[in-house]
Formats: C-alpha cells, sequence, structure tokens
C-alpha cells in the first residue's frame, strides 16, 4: 500500500522529477500516478510532450520537449497538471483554481502545499481563465516550487 | 394478486371487507381500461421505449433514433441528464466520451440531440412521468403503463414497444448507526441536488462518510459552495476514489481518515455531532478512539444499488452480483436480458459511472433498434463500442466492473446451459 492511497498526499518521490534547467525552462509537472482511464492531457498538448502507452496508464511528460505553456492544466479532469519554472531565487508556479473570489494580478495570496497547510504568501502573476476553471499563476520562493500546490484568497 | 378484479394488488396491505373477491393471478395482468383520474386513457406505440433520462437512457435514445427507431423516452424528473446535471466537475476518459467536460454540460450537448430527433419525430420526450408497470402486451409486443402528471392531476398511458431498455440508475446506501435518522444526515446524491440543481446549501459544516469517488467529489463541490468539510471518514483502509480527487481535497485542508467511520450522530432534533471511531483490522471500533465532533451535516456517500424493480416484475432472471451493487439482471455483452427485447444499461445493469453508462446506452440502443429491423452499419457500431468499453475497464479501478460484469456473463451461460 502506499503512502498517498491512505492520505491522499503525494510525496516528491512519487514524482518523476525534472532538473534544474528544464525547471529554468518551465516544464508541466503531472500529479497522476494512479492508472486510470484518461487521456485528455495528451490530446491537449502542442508538441507532444505527453505520453501514454493506453488510456489507462500514468502520463509521462518528456520535460526536454515540454515547453511550459500549460494547455493542460485546464484540460485535466483531475486537476493534478502544475507548471513549474524557476528564475534566480524565485519559482513561477501555474496551477488549476476552482473558487471564488477569483484571484486578482498583484494581490497577495496564502500559499498552501499538498495538505493545505498555509506555508507563506504569494503573489498572483497572472489569471487565465479555462472555462470554470482559472489557471493561476504564482510567486513563491524557489524552495517551495515542488512544495505549494495551492492558493487561498483570503477575504 | 387480484382484488376484486383489479390486479397487482398487494392483499398483504388491502383491507379486509365483507364480500372482498380475491384470486392467485398466475400471470402478467391486462392494464385495464378504467378512467384514471377521469382522464381517458392514452396508448402510445414505439419501437423502443427506454425508461430513465439519465447519461445511459439518453445515449441509447439517440442511438436509436440514429439507427431510424421510434423512440420513447420517459423520466420522472421534470428534467434531463439524470445524475449528469449535478456533476459539476469535469469527466475523466478520452475525447470520445467527452473527457474534459464538465457532467452538467454533457447533459446540455445529450439535450441538444434529444431536441434534434424530437423535432423530426424519431424521438417522443416525456417527463415528469413514471413508467408504473409491466402488462400482459398484444403477441410480439410489450405493454406498460405509465402514469404522466399534469399539474396535480395524472393520466395513464399504454405503452406498446416491441423493445424497452431499462436505464433506472440507481438507489443510494443507507448506513447503520444510531441517529441517522436525525435531520441534517443526507445521502451524498440528496447534497448535490440541493447544492448544484436547487441551489440550496446543505448545512454549515459536514462530515462526509465515504472516501470513494462520489464522497471525494461531493465534498470538493461542498467547499465550492462555501460550505466547511470538517473531514471524510472512510471505513476501508484505503481511499477507494481517484488519488487525484483525494488531492484536490487535501490540498484544500481537508482530512481523509482511513480506517474510521462514525459510530453515532447525536443532536436535540437535529444533527448537532457525530461520534467519530477509529476502526482495526477487521473493520471494527476501537474503544476509547472515539472523538466527538461537531458538525451539522453528515453526508453518507457509501454506495449505490441498482433500480431493477421493474425487471424483476417483466421476470427477467436476476443475480446477486456484489461487484455489480447487489440483485441486477443477467444481460449479454449486447445488454440484452434473458427476455426478448427487453435491454439493460447504466447503473441498472451494475453500479459503474457515468462514462461507461453512457457507452452501455449507445449499445443497448443500437441492439434494441437492431432487434427490430434498423440497422446503419449497427454490429460494426456494436462492436467499436465493445472495446470502448473493454478499454475502459482495464485498469485497476475496471477490476471490479469487469468482475462484475464477468460473473453476469458467467450466470447466464449457466442459465441458458440450465434451459
Amino acid at each position: 500500500m502506499q503512502k498517498y492511497e491512505k492520505d491522499g498526499v503525494l510525496s516528491l518521490e512519487d514524482l518523476k522529477l525534472p532538473s534544474k534547467e528544464q525547471l529554468d525552462k518551465g516544464v508541466a509537472i503531472i500529479e497522476c500516478v494512479q492508472e486510470i482511464p484518461c487521456n485528455p492531457c495528451v490530446d491537449s498538448c502542442p508538441v507532444k510532450a505527453v505520453s501514454m502507452k493506453d488510456i489507462n496508464a500514468v502520463p509521462v511528460v518528456d520535460f526536454d520537449k515540454c515547453i511550459g505553456c500549460g494547455k493542460c492544466i485546464g484540460i485535466c479532469p483531475g486537476l493534478a497538471i502544475f507548471v513549474v519554472k524557476t528564475k534566480d531565487d524565485k519559482a513561477l508556479i501555474s496551477l488549476p483554481y476552482e473558487f471564488l473570489p477569483e484571484p486578482i494580478v498583484g494581490q497577495k495570496v496564502k500559499s498552501l502545499d499538498r495538505e493545505g497547510k498555509i506555508v507563506g504568501d504569494a503573489e498572483v502573476k497572472k489569471v487565465v481563465k479555462n472555462g470554470k476553471t482559472m489557471i493561476v499563476t504564482i510567486e513563491v520562493e524557489k524552495d517551495l516550487a515542488m512544495i505549494i500546490r495551492n492558493i487561498r484568497v483570503e477575504l | 394478486m387480484r382484488v376484486n378484479g383489479i390486479p397487482n394488488v398487494r392483499t398483504c396491505i388491502a383491507p379486509l371487507k365483507e364480500g372482498i373477491h380475491v384470486e392467485i393471478q398466475h400471470k402478467l395482468a391486462s392494464l385495464p381500461d378504467a378512467k384514471f383520474e377521469n382522464i381517458a386513457k392514452q396508448t402510445i406505440d414505439v419501437d423502443v421505449l427506454v425508461v430513465g433520462a439519465g447519461p445511459a437512457g439518453l445515449c441509447a435514445s439517440i442511438e436509436a433514433a440514429k439507427q431510424g427507431a421510434k423512440v420513447l423516452l420517459v423520466d420522472e424528473n421534470l428534467f434531463i441528464g439524470g445524475q449528469l446535471v449535478k456533476q459539476t466537475h469535469k469527466f475523466f476518459g478520452s475525447k470520445a466520451e467527452k473527457a474534459g467536460t464538465r457532467g452538467i454540460e454533457i447533459a446540455k450537448e445529450l439535450d441538444d440531440e434529444i431536441k434534434k430527433f424530437e423535432k423530426k419525430g424519431n424521438i417522443i420526450l416525456m417527463l415528469n412521468s413514471t413508467v408504473i408497470g409491466y402488462y400482459e402486451g398484444d403477441g410480439e409486443k410489450h405493454k406498460l403503463g405509465l402514469i404522466k402528471r399534469i399539474d396535480y392531476n395524472s393520466q395513464l398511458f399504454e405503452i406498446n414497444c416491441k423493445t424497452v431498455i431499462f436505464a433506472c440508475g440507481a438507489m443510494e446506501n443507507m448506513l447503520l448507526f444510531p441517529g441517522n435518522d436525525l435531520p441534517g444526515v443526507y445521502g451524498a446524491g440528496a447534497v448535490q441536488t440541493l447544492m448544484n440543481v436547487y441551489g440550496v446549501k446543505p448545512g454549515n459544516k459536514v462530515i462526509m462518510v465515504g472516501a470513494g469517488n462520489v464522497g471525494l467529489i461531493v465534498s470538493y463541490q461542498l467547499l465550492q459552495a462555501g460550505i466547511m468539510v470538517d473531514r471524510v471518514v472512510e471505513a476501508a483502509p484505503i481511499i477507494g476514489g481517484y488519488h487525484v480527487h483525494a488531492a484536490k481535497l487535501r490540498r484544500c485542508g481537508v482530512p481523509i481518515m482511513t480506517s474510521h467511520s462514525i459510530k453515532e450522530a447525536y443532536g436535540d432534533g437535529k444533527v448537532e455531532g457525530v461520534i467519530v471511531v477509529k476502526l482495526d483490522e477487521k473493520w471494527q471500533p476501537i474503544n476509547g478512539s472515539e472523538e466527538k465532533v461537531d458538525c451539522d451535516t453528515v453526508c453518507l456517500a457509501v454506495g449505490l444499488t441498482p433500480a431493477t424493480r421493474l425487471l424483476s416484475q417483466i421476470g427477467v432472471e436476476m443475480r446477486t452480483v456484489p461487484e455489480a451493487g447487489g440483485y441486477v439482471a443477467l444481460h449479454d455483452d449486447s445488454m440484452k436480458t434473458t427476455v426478448n427485447g427487453v435491454y439493460v444499461a447504466g447503473d441498472s445493469s451494475g453500479i459503474e459511472e457515468a462514462s461507461t453508462a453512457m457507452i452501455e446506452g449507445k449499445i443497448a440502443g443500437i441492439s434494441a433498434a437492431l432487434s427490430v429491423g434498423y440497422d446503419k452499419k449497427a454490429k460494426t457500431l456494436i462492436k467499436q463500442y465493445q472495446k470502448v468499453l473493454e478499454k475502459l475497464r482495464e485498469g485497476p479501478f475496471g477490476d471490479k466492473p469487469r468482475d462484475a460484469k464477468n460473473k453476469i456473463a458467467k450466470f447466464l451461460e449457466e442459465n441458458y446451459a440450465k434451459i
């Protein structure tokens, strides 16, 4: 039994991680580790960087091919895709968000980890609407690139 | 039993009166001609009757109509879509199964298709209507009774059809615990109806029971509606639903406690809290692990049972298949039951989910149309959809429905061997 099957939280060991150079370029991190019959991420990729052996396989990202465009973020029914891009001592994280109020560019929001614990503050850099799913890009400290996976907009 | 000439009477609850005439009813009853609520009975003749306008029934109707059959689609609700209209999350699967599209949007797309066929005259849609029973048919045709509710009156219809597809969905399971009758204890489907269909908050602080996909998805929808979900408790040692759904909840700060359940709900006239208890490996409560949790709502997402009573009344061969969620109609891979012209699709044929229900519906619709002589590459299409089903059930989450369908196929084989 995997730990995430018990508590619903992935650890970094469960994921295939990009190199420093790949992170600097900006790549999609797909946090989808179970074999479920689903593949829209594969179809959404404009550079064919996401592949799957068959519809039940786990998606694999070719970090060299991935251009970090984020098209897959809004299509994933599991809201399991994030794009992470590092620059100097900061990291930009693009994440799917489906709550009100809508975050606003420039706003300070709380940054949360995979357990929903508040880690610190983040600044909203970009908000793109993909149907009713927003794709929110926030800036955090570089060492939090693989930690922060959610935001909370405080009223 | 027949009482004073009226068929299908439950004599165990019929009042005993002087001169009452009680007979054993040896066969199916004929549908009486008497006026019902003072409106004369109407008759409708179609090729295919589809009972239930959820994902399976909608797809069955559309495919049967595409083949050229004349279809009557019936649902007891005021609108079509079944559970789809409550599904505000995006569907899984592949492009062909509308992956990435929210259930409510899929319902709209299917509604548009139904309307097109309504205009052409291939589909008759009857909402606010309930199929009440199966009666003795004329010749090869099946005869079913239907009540259409019109304002506060009802009208009786006699439906004569060459084939009938039951896509009646499922009923939610209840859980036994003291206080489960307190106001504030809901099924997850009821919570979704209140919240997503009627825009009513079911409560302010919820304990979710069950970490299957339904429990996880409804918890997330509660959060989106601005309602606090205190925790999800799950009796099994692992989360039954997809990890991605669990992860969505966890990163919002909702704990998921596996090997935990609720011992009781308490409160004065309504739910004021529950006692959560930890379970051992044998799923037995561990003494001393009780924790009191304040809440005003308990939401139960502890599985579904196929709705099969009409199938049972018709007399199709049924078996209990735990993996299918209970008592189900035996059916082959064209969704045909053991009675000629009677088909089943979706949760009624075994509990699964909406994507596979839609495909089963398509197969049932084409099979039914084909059986009465409509054939626009019907066999090729059926084979194609059977392959898609097989693919979708290939992964580890397909184990249970695959086992269910295999058992049903085996029972069916045994049944035919007996004859």
